[in-house]
């Protein structure tokens, strides 16, 4: 009887005790996760999480196979109509006058005399059918054609062993990548998308393509192309996201 | 003189307790990565339940907690294997038994009597967990890497398939948390054995 009794007791205690620690590990944890969003902007938090971006930095640097090719896939994979993507609405998509247009040179280059549009044109031309990946998680297929950057560096005399390649555009964007990803087989100018010249939508009058890099590291509307041993950063990757982003 | 009994190794609670700590963060900041561009279109997860406050942060945090799931994962790992951990708690293990444990625990009849001994649903849910942890370090490594790594991401149906199988792997790995965060509420004995790797023998 006195046993019984004691039992039930002990029972009761127990389920207290155990509506306690339940209700204290879901507030301890709902905490942590309201913390998250404050957590990111404390400025120590920041410095090591920019700390870790830039050891995968280094790290995404000798993962980088300079003779890897991306996967290319047939015509009927095209992802149509292919997304339109950047740091502003399709309505705000900036239309490059091609008379005016002109492509400047700078920084460890030695030929830097401008470029017009036919000159651009008349270079040797590849096409690619490759997978597009947006730093978002989607991806989409499409077909670019266009000069290798390898073969424009070498012909303007670019400075080969210097660190990076800068790019400035019509709509305000910049970005850079490293010389290895510049001179990958795959790192196209390009001037055509299906084989039509490059609508404004995708970059008009020329964009860079590579597969081994996320889409944002591809700007559209370069008007200014440079070489350089500084990290010259880029739109996104001052705002936080990873500079290197490749694939 | 109070009578311990030896519960859990020093390096599998540390190791324990480190893995609390990087899950919450890889899976609060891939729940704002999943949020930029959703698989299932009707389906995003509540931004007060993610980490990052937008998706350069989040991706800031996926890849920093990363080193940190990874290096602790190979620790335990490595241990487990090396020091007989795995074959002595894990195994051995069969469908049968696991079936018998878990019906036993949905009747509320199972016992725990000895902690340090798991019974066959803890075995199968520990390591479901190991191997769903590799998985999810696989298929996170080909969608980081789907060119460098691109024999990889094959293997996983390519970049998209990569995608899907990581999804899924989260959401098993939270499903055997939520299981597991529940037996130890209603088990509590189980909770500071976790901590200081010991119980006192009950008389």
């Amino acid at each position: 009887m006195k046993e019984a009794r004691l039992s039930k007791k002990h029972a009761g205690v127990e389920s207290v005790e155990r509506r306690l620690f339940l209700k204290q590990s879901l507030s301890i944890g709902a905490l942590s996760l309201l913390a998250g969003c404050e957590i990111t902007s404390d400025e120590r938090v920041q410095q090591v999480l920019e700390g870790m971006s830039q050891w995968n930095d280094r790290v995404q640097g000798w993962l980088f196979d300079p003779k890897k090719l991306a996967p290319e896939y047939p015509e009927s994979m095209i992802t149509r109509p292919f997304p339109f993507n950047g740091y502003y609405p399709e309505s705000q998509v900036r239309v490059i006058d091609e008379t005016d247009y002109k492509l400047e040179l700078g920084g460890m280059i030695k030929e830097r005399k401008p470029w017009r549009l036919p000159e651009l044109y008349a270079l040797p031309q590849v096409s690619q059918v490759t997978r597009l990946i947006c730093v978002e998680g989607w991806s989409a297929i499409g077909k670019w054609s266009g000069v290798r950057l390898s073969e424009f560096l070498q012909r303007v005399g670019a400075n080969l062993s210097a660190g990076y390649v800068g790019f400035n555009c019509g709509d305000d964007y910049y970005s850079s990548i490293d010389m290895a990803t510049a001179l990958h087989p795959q790192t196209i100018l390009v001037f055509r998308y299906a084989d039509q010249i490059l609508p404004p939508r995708y970059g008009f009058p020329m964009r860079l393509r590579m597969p081994t890099k996320l889409g944002f590291k591809n700007p559209k509307h370069i008007k200014e192309i440079f070489v350089a041993n500084d990290n010259p950063g880029g739109y996104w990757e001052d705002k936080g996201y990873n500079w290197f982003s490749g694939n | 003189m109070a009578n311990w009994v030896k519960v859990h190794p020093l390096v599998v609670r540390i190791t324990h307790w480190i893995n609390v700590l990087a899950v919450l963060m890889m899976v609060a900041s891939g729940w704002r990565i999943y949020n930029a561009a959703p698989l299932f279109e009707s389906f995003t997860f509540p931004d007060e339940l993610t980490l990052g406050g937008w998706l350069a942060g989040a991706l800031q945090w996926h890849f920093a907690a990363m080193w940190l799931l990874a290096v602790n994962g190979l620790v335990y790992v490595v241990y487990g294997i090396a020091s007989g951990h795995f074959r002595s708690r894990l195994l051995p293990i069969s469908p049968r038994a696991v079936l018998h444990d878990v019906a036993q625990a949905l009747r509320g009849k199972l016992t725990h009597e000895d902690l340090s001994v798991y019974n066959a649903a803890q075995r199968a849910a520990y390591l479901a967990l190991v191997i769903l942890f590799v998985v999810l370090i696989l298929s996170g490594l080909a969608i980081w890497k789907p060119v460098q790594l691109q024999e990889l991401a094959a293997l996983m149906g390519g970049y998209e398939g990569a995608r899907l199988l990581h999804f899924f792997a989260m959401a098993l790995v939270v499903l055997i948390v939520i299981v597991h965060v529940v037996m130890v509420a209603l088990v509590p004995r189980t909770f500071p054995t976790m901590i200081t790797g010991r119980l006192r023998r009950s008389p």
